[in-house]
């Protein structure tokens, strides 16, 4: 069990709404963003002298540029229908968590500022000046949200708290208030290329090695390639597949599947990131600058098609916001949806019959499924409304012999957020995801009991390091999470390639490779 | 009786421009703010057929608010249904003659004005016994609660216990089409209901009550999930790229 200095909650068999407790994550702080960080995205390097006048300034213009923020400040009625929906506050009780009294930290300034009502009386309609004192709520509060949408599934007015949270992290950015996990990385990716920091020869000789482990384990050359010119496919995924467990599982996966099918593909040093964390913070010009690099590496890759790897934020800005960030996409194959999600392309191949599994492969598993937050409520798979659910559902019973789901409050466009979306991953913020991802455990421990449940698969990168860091806080195994492509890679029946033979003729000519693999496998045995 | 009746005349023509004019600046705001992304909670619609389709359950039925919370749906629902059909009773006071179906819909009326009196029981209710919902509401949801129950109560007496003179109301209102003020009768019960219901109609392009247009603009409702086939583009987003 993971030590841990808060107070763990313990599972229940169904989340039950708790009584509120006023000011329990209060002290929940994360880091803020240096200077040098800030700098990076254009912000200022600290909080700007006039704040107060520049952040309402600030807010106008969010208001004229997004009707979702306009119409969800006037609209909401409190009629409480989101109270007990949000993964936080049912995790740690703070009744500042629930959606709608998440929303009203904003909704406040914005009527004293902006409405008659508020300017008037702003006692009657709680309006509140902007205070330090409600600045400093803001940072704590907006970083105590995944921007995972469960709230927005159930608001009779569709309100997304998500929107509001990711006007308010741009509002603070732009005084100079800003969290330095998101806007680190982001940095990142414009020196780099990737949220991790990896530079290109660390990749290629990360993806060497894959290839060289996938060989000796299956006898069959499987290629890993990254910035080959003219290949079919960019694949665009989380940096964390390059190595971090359990996520690598999934891209062996995935280039196992486009080994089957036969199609050419490749990485791209350039655009080694899907995530995009621009989303995060609010901020559509640093989102369309990320985005604008998977089409600078599409073109100068030469490529037809453009798949994603498996990331729940990112499948949303991919799916839904690449087309806007970064389009259009004419110089693609007009065949193909742009872009396609790894999900996508592997069922498909399923469907043509193109893929050969070994169900028992995966007999020591029994399998659950968690629906990631983005991909559940902010995308789709397929052509059918729904398809993100049925379409990694489908791959799952097509490569394991066991599995289950969860509770059906719990699945599908009623998921739980893992707790560690939206720009929270960070360690700083280790008791707000610990508690945010009760009801979630709570699910799954459910099926672990009744149905004997062993593992839980998901699609995000973010799901798969949240759950490896706080199952063990939970008295779970980290490595209860898999990728959806590494039971693909566990069952999938693989062809032997012209290259396997051409090496075995080689072999009897020359006896240097076969000398080489024999002491490898030897290393291995050792 | 001419002060009185001069005085809910005006009452009423200011109110009738404060809520015509603050809707219609709240909808063209509305509609000018552009959507620069595709937010539509999935899943969704993938075609615009799909997405009438979808609003309609929303507006009809309260679909998101049935799969939130039973209770707040049934009160909401009684609530707003009952408050439709009020509404329709009184269209016969602003109609000369009178439609069939508004003729038809007179008894349903008055059950839509129980309706709405229990329903908003119900949900006034919630606010005091319900933690979370205690703590999300201000005084102003409170107030709002507490104009449409008097509303909803005045109108009931003055059907059931202390009749008025209901041509006379109707002379006063066809009046008002032509600047002709006729008077109004002088019933305390009358005063204080229409009073409320001018209050109502001007705070509502000011308030929560906004809920009604805002719902049509929602893009988490009415967006057509199609990014992928169709590029999305808002003007200001536009002009990014031309930098």
């Amino acid at each position: 069990m993971a030590k841990a200095t808060f107070e763990v909650p313990e599972l229940t068999q169904y989340t039950e709404v708790p009584a509120i407790q006023p000011g329990a994550m209060a002290h929940s702080a994360t880091f803020k963003a240096k200077e040098e960080f800030q700098k990076d995205l254009g912000f200022p390097g600290e909080l700007v002298d006039d704040w107060q006048s520049k952040a309402i300034d600030k807010m106008g213009e969010l208001l004229g540029r997004y009707r979702s923020l306009q119409v969800y400040m006037d609209a909401c009625v409190k009629c409480g229908a989101c109270t007990d929906k949000c993964h936080y506050f049912l995790g740690t009780k703070d009744p500042k968590n629930m959606p709608v009294a998440r929303q009203d930290l904003m909704r406040k300034v914005y009527r004293r500022y902006f409405t008659w009502g508020g300017r008037l009386f702003p006692k009657l309609v709680g309006a509140e000046d902007f205070t330090k004192e409600v600045l400093d709520d803001w940072y704590c509060y907006f970083h105590q949200c995944s921007q995972c949408r469960r709230c927005s599934v159930f608001c009779p007015y569709g309100i997304d708290t998500a929107e509001i949270s990711m006007a308010a992290r741009e509002i603070m950015d732009s005084i100079g208030v800003g969290q330095k996990y998101c806007n680190e990385i982001i940095g990142k990716v414009y020196k780099i290329g990737n949220n991790l920091g990896l530079p290109g020869p660390a990749l290629i000789d990360t993806l060497e090695g894959l290839e060289e482990d996938v060989y000796d384990e299956t006898g069959v050359k499987v290629r890993y390639p990254i910035d080959e010119e003219g290949a079919e496919v960019l694949l665009v995924t989380p940096s964390a597949d390059f190595f971090a467990e359990p996520h690598v599982d999934g891209l062996i996966g995935y280039g196992k599947v486009f080994h089957e099918a036969g199609i050419s593909w490749t990485m791209s040093t350039h655009a080694s990131e899907a995530a995009n964390f621009g989303m995060f913070i609010g901020s559509y010009e640093n989102m369309r600058r990320v985005a604008q690099r998977i089409r600078e590496a599409a073109i100068q890759l030469k490529v037809k098609r453009i798949v994603f790897g498996e990331c729940g934020h990112a499948w949303r800005v991919a799916y839904s916001f690449l087309n806007t960030l970064a389009g259009p996409w004419d110089f693609l194959d007009p065949r193909y949806p742009v872009p396609q999600h790894i999900c996508e392309f592997t069922y498909e191949l399923i469907q043509e019959g193109k893929l050969t599994f070994d169900k028992s492969e995966n007999d020591d598993k029994v399998l659950t499924y968690h629906d990631s937050c983005n991909v559940a409520r902010a995308s789709r798979m397929g052509d059918m409304p729904g398809g993100q659910f049925e379409i990694p559902r489908a791959i799952i019973r097509a490569t394991c012999n066991h599995f289950y789901d969860m509770d059906e409050d719990t699945i599908r466009d009623r998921t739980f957020c893992c707790g560690g979306g939206g720009g929270l991953l960070t360690d700083d913020l280790m008791e707000v995801r610990v508690k945010g991802a009760k009801p979630r455990l709570d699910a799954l421990n459910n099926v672990i009991q009744e149905k004997g449940v062993t593992h839980m698969a998901a699609i995000c990168a973010i799901c798969k390091t949240q759950f490896s860091k706080v199952l063990p806080y939970y008295g779970m195994e980290m490595d209860q999470i898999l990728s959806l492509h590494q039971l693909v890679s566990n069952a999938i029946v693989l062809t032997p390639g012209p290259d396997d033979e051409e090496e075995d003729e080689d072999d009897d000519l020359d006896g240097g490779d076969l000398d080489n693999d024999n002491e490898e496998m030897g290393d291995e045995a050792a | 009786m001419a002060f009185l009746t001069n005085f809910y005349a005006f009452l009423f023509y200011f109110a009738a421009f404060v809520l015509v004019s603050g809707l219609a600046f709240k909808i063209v705001q509305y509609s000018r703010t552009p959507a620069p992304l595709k937010i539509p909670t999935t899943p969704a619609p993938t075609k615009r057929s799909g997405v009438v389709f979808r609003m309609m359950r929303e507006v009809v039925l309260f679909e998101s608010l049935f799969r939130g919370n039973k209770w707040t749906w049934i009160f909401g629902w009684m609530f707003h249904f009952g408050l439709f059909l009020v509404t329709l009773r009184h269209l016969r006071y602003f109609m000369e003659p009178v439609p069939f179906l508004i003729q038809l819909v007179q008894p349903f009326g008055i059950y839509g004005g129980l309706a709405m009196i229990v329903g908003l029981a119900g949900l006034w209710i919630r606010r005091f016994y319900v933690d979370r919902v205690k703590y999300i509401t201000s005084l102003s949801d409170h107030l709002i609660l507490g104009l449409l129950v008097l509303i909803g109560c005045t109108g009931l007496l003055m059907k059931f216990v202390f009749h008025v003179d209901v041509v006379e109301i109707k002379t006063f209102y066809q009046g008002l089409y032509s600047f002709d003020i006729k008077p109004l009768p002088a019933d305390p019960l009358l005063m204080l209901h229409l009073f409320l219901v001018a209050s109502l109609m001007i705070i509502f392009p000011y308030s929560k009550l906004l809920h009604a247009p805002g719902l049509f603009f929602s893009p988490t409702r009415n967006q057509v999930d199609n990014p992928r086939e169709q590029r999305h583009i808002a003007p200001w987003a536009k002009r990014l790229e031309q930098q």
